[in-house]
């Protein structure tokens, strides 16, 4: 089936030289064009690094990534990925404008073509009228749309957010975790998020990918089965609040469905 | 894209009535300063050997304006091609370091501890290298005197990137030079400027005390010299005065560049 993935992991492993950590350990998953997939787990277990490996940013010690049909480097040349860290790396010297138009300038667009495109980006972030300020005059939950506005300015396949609102409060947090939405859904990119926060997790996503710690494997992978558009009416229902537990269970390793493998890594 | 927002003109009178503010307190303190000198010296009875008075020095650098002046500028050409020389050596340097980690890290200690050498003590050696009355011997000594500086905080502003920053630029396929020009050397600016508002004054240092061991009758340096040896105390002075002027007008010139260029920098900006 690894043919019709958006992202095909297969038994990938990294070790790291230094420590001697074994940060992940045969991890296998397949990711769904237009999927929305979030790794959660402690702190450690290897989510940086998964997300990582797939945007080619390092090297898996063994096991293999394809991406579109294409190995993680090839996906990476080609502008495959638009990443989003959890602080928004805007680079000062830039304009909001200018820092949305970085990928652009980088892939050969022209002048009018970037600036139509900017344009486009800022309304979808709600952000027009800012183009010309600096990051610095931006509070945390603005320049992380900005964030957001640049990597899918050039609508990259596949979507990578490490923790992208953990610095923000909670407000601003589910405000941009609505915006996000809307936004996967116009633009219809795969994506793969990390977070700490089992209500963002499955707010947000198709599935929620479990992971433990030394070495850093996956769990479990729960289904949201949540209706399609999720509003704000979502965080009330019933079954999201069962599809919390069953995250949380499946976190603390304590659910009694647990999966052989689970028991195995007690 | 503009990076300064067109300015109405009743802000910028505002602007510059702050700026006057700002700057009164500075003016008092010299104003007050000088009077104190004048009047200590005088009800001290101080010799006009160890310290003339400020009306002294006045005159003096009033009287010999032309020769103190055209001094000055000679001292100046040779402050100015050392750090021309020395600066661009230094940025070229720590390109090619941060560009090459392994001869960085080989070669960083040397010049940090090169940084803490008292270079300006080589300024005899350079005059004979270069020959006294060459300009380029006063020039070789201002260069050394700005290198160091200039090459270690160059080379910090280009390595002390966040790597997130470098791993966003990966992720959109640019190699090592266009993340070099890119991110490595807008990033480094606010160091290389530091440094050249450093260098600035160092220059000027090399220059003139390269000149206390010898050089041209021209020379600022020099001219110190035979007139506290003839005990032209007031002309001494004057020309330190020339000198003084000379590195603070360079000193300015660099920041004034740094505005210009660096309007997108927090510190370089007012709050509004
Ligand atoms: N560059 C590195 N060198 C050595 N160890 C690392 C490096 N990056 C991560 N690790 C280790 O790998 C493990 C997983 O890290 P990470 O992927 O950042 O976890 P998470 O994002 O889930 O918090 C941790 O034990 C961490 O210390
Ligand atoms: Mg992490």
């Amino acid at each position: 089936m690894s043919g019709a993935a958006a992202v095909s992991i297969r038994r990938v492993s990294k070790t790291f030289a230094a420590g001697d950590v074994v940060a992940l350990q045969e991890i296998d998953l397949d990711i769904r064009p237009r999927e929305f997939v979030s790794l959660i787990g402690p702190s450690g277990c290897g989510k940086s690094t998964l997300l990582r490996i797939v945007g080619d940013l390092i090297r898996p010690s063994s096991g293999e990534i394809v991406v579109n049909g294409k190995s993680a480097h090839e996906a990476r040349l080609d502008r495959d990925y638009g990443i989003v860290f959890q602080d928004a790396v805007l680079y000062d010297w830039r304009t909001v404008a200018r820092n949305i138009a970085l990928p652009l300038e980088m892939a050969g667009w022209d002048r009018a073509r970037r600036a139509e495109r900017v344009r486009e980006m800022l309304e979808l972030v709600e952000l027009t009228g800012f183009e010309s300020r600096h990051p610095w005059q931006l509070s945390g939950g603005m320049q992380q749309r900005v964030a957001i506005a640049r990597a899918l300015s050039f609508s990259p396949a596949l979507l990578l957010m490490d923790e992208p609102f953990g610095a923000l409060d909670e407000m601003t947090r589910e405000r941009l975790n609505a915006e996000l939405l809307r936004i996967w859904r116009e633009t219809g990119c795969t994506v793969l998020f990390v977070t700490h926060s089992i209500a963002e997790a499955v707010f947000l996503s198709t599935r929620v990918v479990v992971m433990s710690p030394r070495p850093g494997r996956i769990a479990e992978i729960v289904e949201i089965d949540l209706a399609q558009p999720r509003t704000g009416d979502t965080r009330e229902d019933p079954r999201f609040f069962e599809l919390v537990t069953e995250v949380r269970e499946a976190l603390h390793g304590g659910s009694d469905r647990g999966s052989p493998r689970l028991r195995v890594a007690e | 894209m503009t990076l300064v927002a067109p300015v109405a003109g009743e802000r910028l009178l505002g602007r510059t009535l702050r700026r006057a503010r700002d700057w009164a307190p500075a003016a008092v303190v010299l104003v007050l300063s000088l009077a104190l000198w004048q009047g200590l010296v005088a009800a001290l009875e101080i010799e006009r050997f160890l310290l003339p008075r400020p009306t002294q020095i006045l005159k003096a650098f009033w009287e010999q304006r032309d020769t103190l002046w055209s001094a000055g500028l000679f001292t100046f050409r040779e402050a100015l091609g050392g750090f021309a020389i020395g600066c661009t050596a230094a940025i070229l340097a720590a390109l090619v370091l941060a560009r090459w980690r392994r001869l960085g890290g080989a070669l960083m200690p040397y010049a940090i501890a090169a940084n803490a050498v008292p270079i300006i003590a080589f300024a005899p050696i350079t005059n004979q290298w270069f020959g006294l009355l060459n300009p380029l011997s006063k020039m070789v000594i201002a260069a050394i005197l700005c290198f160091f500086p200039v090459l270690v905080n160059t080379l910090r502003g280009l390595t002390s990137v966040r790597p997130s920053s470098i791993e966003l630029m990966r992720s959109y396929a640019a190699g090592e030079l266009e993340i070099f020009r890119r991110v490595r050397i807008p990033n480094s600016l606010p160091y290389v400027f530091s440094a050249l508002k450093v260098a600035s004054v160092l220059a000027m240092i090399g220059a003139v005390v390269g000149e206390f061991f010898g050089g041209s009758q021209e020379a600022l340096g020099v001219q110190i010299r035979s007139a506290t040896a003839l005990f032209q105390f007031e002309t001494a002075w004057a020309a330190i005065l020339v000198a003084s002027l000379l590195g603070i007008a360079f000193y300015l010139v660099i920041a004034l560049v740094e505005r210009l260029t660096m309007g997108w920098h927090p510190s370089t900006r007012t709050a509004d």
